[in-house]
């Protein structure tokens, strides 16, 4: 079994058509959708996490890239600026999956991009703009 | 008894004792007050926290010809500045914003700059574009200037605060069914989180909570240089309810702070964007604390579980000037990450950063400790509770619809 979460971009041309759907009916895998947008552009952006026997994953994952879909692994996705965070530790409480999290003993904020969903919020609120999004 | 001059007169010969507020609550708890007064000479705090009434002013020099500021216009990167000086003198309030910027006609709006990043990136050094329309006079002709300017090249380039470093501060949390934003943060609906900020047992007032030591005159870090307290800070409140220890239960004390802006740093000088609310600047300071006697020992002592703040509804009771307090709830609380509302366990988020506020409180006792910063023995104090100086609600007399 495998389990990973991946940035899908969609061309223009394909972000129309039903592809994530054959993950389930032609490779058996289960996906969970994490985040979905498209751009002012019309590109699709999905963040999806993908399960399913390696062997299928790895099928499936050549599925995607043969009609278009460039695939980033997920931990990309967000940025943490060291250099700009003051540690204030505001977005820690935000963070749904405790991503960003606070060092009892040093009082440092820290980011672990594995727990990381992209959801967004710390980059709503974070004053310091210290965390960016970059796709 | 020490005096001032005596702990300087350490600092000299290289023997001075120094420690920071957190680690006073250690020495004291240890040792006890007395011996804690007889070893320790000084006590650094520190703080780092948003706090809006800043700004600075500056000087540009003469250009030729010679144009007069004053009564015209001046944009720093599209940001407006104050111009009603004389002819080069220019000051810049921290929550400025450009005259384009939607505020909060896309709420909650983004604010992305404003006055904040602008001294910002003036400290950085930056270049920074000054566009400016004058009515031009005899002596001055020039009505208009676009020009990039920067730091190094300016006269005077000063920090100027109103009010800072604020002697304790609110809990806010939102009693209301949807979220909103405020100056202390997002807060979501039904008690969803709870937002703070203050560096506690290291501010600087909650160590000298009767402003015994700290008056007007003392030399403090400001911004990462040096600056000074030149009077008590706007809405200054010394007479609000205490605790046994004497440490206000709600904001009491301000300062007002000026130093050179040429001598600071963007590390301690950060423009900030509040969702929904503005722009702001966070301000590094740091006071030291002269240990003259063992009364300033014990105050300095102060630890979290024993600084209480209150806990109030920023969807009602805040905005339309209420006096409900919820409840008090301690810092050790606070920073914990968790605090109990109606019996709800609601998390905490605190916009002052603790770490940098303990890398001001260091960096002040290495300064002292190395001789590089000596003790001030202030010019005159600021008020204090019996002064009777009270902050007052607004009474002025609103113009009725019929008088328009």
């Amino acid at each position: 079994m495998k389990t990973e979460r991946l940035v899908l971009h969609f061309p223009k041309e394909v972000a129309d058509k039903p592809i994530v759907v054959n993950l389930v009916r032609k490779f058996d895998l289960d996906f969970n959708i994490l985040k979905a947008a498209i751009t002012p552009e019309e590109e699709g952006i999905m963040v999806l996490e993908i399960r399913g026997e390696n062997r299928s994953f790895d099928e499936g994952i050549r599925y995607l890239r043969e009609v278009g879909v460039s695939i980033q692994p997920l931990s990309k996705d967000i940025i943490w600026l060291e250099e700009k965070c003051t540690h204030c530790g505001y977005c820690v409480n935000f963070c749904p999956t405790s991503a960003l999290s606070m060092v009892e003993a040093t009082k440092v904020v820290s980011f672990d991009s594995q727990k990381c969903t992209t959801c967004g919020i710390c980059i709503e609120i974070c004053p310091f703009k210290a965390i960016e999004f970059r796709f | 008894m020490k005096s001032i001059e005596e702990i300087n007169e350490k600092i000299r010969k290289g023997e001075v004792v120094v420690v920071t507020a957190e680690e006073m609550i250690e020495v004291v708890k240890e040792e006890g007050v007395k011996k804690a007064a007889e070893k320790v000479d000084v006590v650094t705090t520190g703080t780092f926290g948003i706090m809006c009434s800043s700004g600075i002013y500056f000087n540009i020099g003469h250009t030729k010809p010679k144009i007069k500021l004053g009564g015209g216009t001046v944009y720093l990167n599209g940001v407006p500045a104050y111009a009603a000086y004389a002819a080069a003198d220019v000051f810049l309030g921290a929550t400025a914003l450009p005259d384009d910027d939607p505020r909060n006609k896309n709420y909650p709006g983004d604010f992305p700059y404003g006055g904040a990043h602008v001294i910002e990136d003036l400290v950085s050094g930056k270049d920074i574009r000054l566009t400016a329309h004058a009515y031009g006079t005899d002596c001055y002709p020039r009505k208009f200037l676009d020009a990039y300017i920067n730091i190094n090249d300016l006269n005077e380039a000063v920090l100027f605060n109103v009010r800072n470093a604020y002697q304790n501060y609110n809990v806010a949390v939102n009693a209301s069914n949807k979220v909103i934003y405020t100056y202390l943060g997002m807060l979501k609906p039904n008690f969803g989180n709870a937002n703070y900020s203050s560096a506690g047992q290291l501010s600087p007032l909650l160590n000298d909570p009767y402003y015994k030591t700290i008056g007007i005159g003392t030399r403090i870090f400001l911004g990462g240089g040096i600056g000074y307290i030149i009077w008590q800070g706007t809405q200054h409140n010394p007479d609000v309810s205490r605790t046994e220890r004497g440490v206000p239960k709600e904001g009491a004390g301000t300062l007002a702070v000026i130093g050179d802006l040429k001598k600071m740093s963007p590390n301690w000088l950060r423009g900030v964007s509040v969702k929904g609310y503005g722009v702001s600047l966070a301000v590094g300071i740091g006071v030291p604390i002269p240990v003259i006697d063992e009364e300033i020992a014990f105050y300095t002592s102060v630890s979290d579980d024993e600084i209480y703040a209150p806990v109030i509804d920023y969807s009602k009771v805040y905005p339309n000037r209420e006096s409900e307090i919820i409840d008090f709830v301690t810092y050790k609380e606070l920073r914990d990450g968790q605090i109990n509302i109606k019996g709800k366990k609601v998390p905490t988020n605190s916009l002052s950063s603790y770490f940098k506020a303990r890398e001001i409180a260091e960096t002040l006792k290495n300064w002292i400790k190395s001789g590089r910063f000596f003790l001030t023995q202030p010019s005159a104090p600021i008020p204090g509770v019996e002064s009777g100086v009270k902050f007052k609600l607004f009474s002025g007399r609103e113009v009725s619809q019929n008088e328009n």
